[in-house]
């Protein structure tokens, strides 16, 4: 067997290797976008069999469209604020997990409870606490009861909570990997040097975790972004579309109004909403990688 | 190991509270008694909303279509994912990266994006309302993870393995066949707990793409759970711990794999 022969037949069984794999990921996703930017150019009404091709008049309409405007304004607050929150909550969380102290197994299992439970159940298990009248969050609190999930200003924050509680231990994850990759030198030198907890954490640990911050905040606002699960569970979008996301008001046209072309022109926006907002980390996650 | 500080205790007892309470207190609602639900706590505890959820709706059908539609999902991705990791960590071939980062941006994807061209095809070739044509979707976030946590494993099994069994006469093939994909056993496993939760979980497409009531899987099932005049909080509770424990006990006992598994892909990359 000639070295040139073996790796020629190499390459042609890596090849025959991906291919399944290429051909799945093609079908479920590429195609499907194509096809989603496809019908988003025209009026497509499922029920009437109506579909007619229209250029690109789904998103002269989409412009105008305040809803639209409202989505994607809730949209973006939903990702800020729950991402800023679940960052903050995470830091404190990961450095807890990576000390030693007797219990910790048992800290490390439980964070992991959230992030194991479907959406649905998660959604369903607040929307129960949060309760006007007998759950227990309006029981523990003093005061007047709050409507959390009925009142405009509160549900979305209700919602934003929720998936604090359910991804913030997945963040504390990718935290604390990053922490367990700081040499432990570093700490040792600090403290001979005299350095206060405080000074070493702003001065070796945070600088050094930057790049882990930086993918979690990429993964998690991404992800955030595409929210749907856990609002259409506890609001379905109201009270008045206060809590509508992007993903809510695509899937009310698409499935409750039957209006695909629309419908689709939503979602592709949906789509380059995440796209843009990728190329945005990524774009700062370049540069981290070249200052270093 | 030294004795925790207080600063470190209450941390500890606050993050618990925090992450556990939320589930515990749904376990205590769903021990109880249907009429007490307006008291700020039971006056005894009783199993009467798992009877009913068990016996009085269809929920094991439902427990069961959600077992069928993860486990496919799990095989199906894990067959195509397999063979296609190991090629990306153990051969040489133009295009690599360009796939695992296609893997990674698809798993990005808002499942909205793809919902109406995912429908009109599945109701094309008549596997919309099905289990297996809901499994087919769900390879769009489950085939990237498989890729991603396969690949970090194949890659730390040492290259000599493979060079030695080619030596040995194996195609390329054959190496993975019978030298590597056995010693990938446990990354297999931590796949596929990672997809089979993943699909358990899912909700989207099954709203979407099932409308027979006997076919909804477990997150449809217990978002459109009602009764007539108000909400069964109980019942509700009852389904969820039901649908939840077998979860939170493969998460428990398998607390390591699934930590270096999620963070496999993101961190080492």
């Amino acid at each position: 067997m000639n070295p040139r022969g073996s790796l020629a037949r190499e390459r042609r069984q890596a090849y025959l290797l991906v291919a399944p794999a290429v051909l799945v990921l093609g079908g479920v996703a590429l195609y499907p976008i194509l096809a989603a930017v496809w019908l988003s150019l025209h009026r497509f009404i499922l029920v009437f069999g109506e579909r007619r091709f229209t250029g690109l008049e789904n998103y002269a309409y989409l412009l105008g469209d305040s809803r639209f405007w409202a989505a994607l304004g809730n949209t973006a607050y939903f990702t800020a604020v729950a991402v800023t929150v679940e960052l903050l909550l995470a830091v404190p969380l990961a450095l807890l997990l990576q000390k030693a102290f007797p219990g910790r197994g048992l800290l490390r299992a439980s964070v992991l409870v959230p992030w194991a439970i479907p959406t649905v159940v998660s959604a369903r298990l607040w929307a129960w606490m949060f309760n006007p009248e007998y759950g227990v969050i309006n029981r523990l609190l003093p005061g007047q009861d709050i409507n959390w999930l009925g009142a405009p200003g509160y549900a979305l924050h209700a919602a934003i909570l929720v998936d604090v509680w359910k991804t913030t231990p997945f963040v504390a994850l990718l935290v604390l990997a990053g922490l367990q990759g700081i040499s432990e030198d570093l700490y040792k030198a600090a403290r001979v040097d005299g350095a206060s907890p405080w000074r070493t954490f702003v001065l070796i640990t945070l600088p050094l975790l930057k790049p882990a911050l930086l993918l979690a905040l990429l993964f998690r606002s991404l992800d955030a972004f595409r929210v749907f699960d856990a609002i259409y569970v506890l609001t379905e979008g109201g009270p008045a579309n206060t809590t509508e996301t992007l993903s809510i008001y695509a899937y009310k046209t698409l499935m409750r109004s039957g209006d695909f072309g629309y419908g689709s022109t939503l979602s592709v926006a949906t789509f380059l909403c995440v796209v843009l907002l990728a190329a945005v980390w990524l774009r700062l996650l370049g540069r981290e990688e070249a200052a270093r | 190991m030294k004795r925790p500080g207080l600063g470190t205790a209450l941390a500890v007892v606050a993050f618990l509270t925090f992450f556990l309470g939320p589930f515990c207190w749904q376990v205590l609602t769903s021990l109880w008694p249907d009429g007490e639900l307006t008291r700020p706590l039971p006056s005894h505890l009783t199993l009467e909303n798992y009877a009913s959820v068990l016996w009085g709706r269809p929920f094991l059908r439902v427990v069961l279509n959600s077992l069928v539609v993860a486990a496919l999902t799990t095989g199906f991705c894990l067959t195509v994912g397999a063979a296609a990791a190991f090629a990306l960590a153990k051969l040489e071939f133009r295009g690599k990266g360009l796939l695992l980062s296609a893997a990674l941006a698809v798993s990005m994807f808002p499942p909205i994006a793809t919902v109406s061209p995912l429908y009109l095809i599945l109701r094309t070739v008549g596997l919309r309302d099905s289990l297996v044509g809901l499994a087919l979707p769900y390879a769009t976030f489950a085939l990237p993870l498989t890729l991603w946590v396969l690949t970090s494993f194949f890659r730390a099994l040492p290259d000599e393995l493979y060079r030695a069994a080619r030596v040995d006469g194996c195609t390329p093939f054959q190496a993975f066949r019978q030298v590597l994909l056995p010693l990938a056993a446990p990354g297999l496993a931590t796949t596929a707990i990672l997809v089979f939760i993943f699909a358990w979980n899912e909700f989207l497409y099954a709203l979407t793409f099932l409308s027979t009531p006997e076919k909804r899987t477990v997150p449809v099932a217990i978002s459109l759970f009602a009764s007539e005049y108000r909400e069964p909080w109980g019942e509700i509770a009852a389904a969820s711990v039901v649908a939840t424990l077998p979860l939170v006990a493969l998460t428990v006992l398998f607390q390591r794999r699934i930590v270096s598994g999620l963070t496999a892909g993101a961190v080492k990359e």
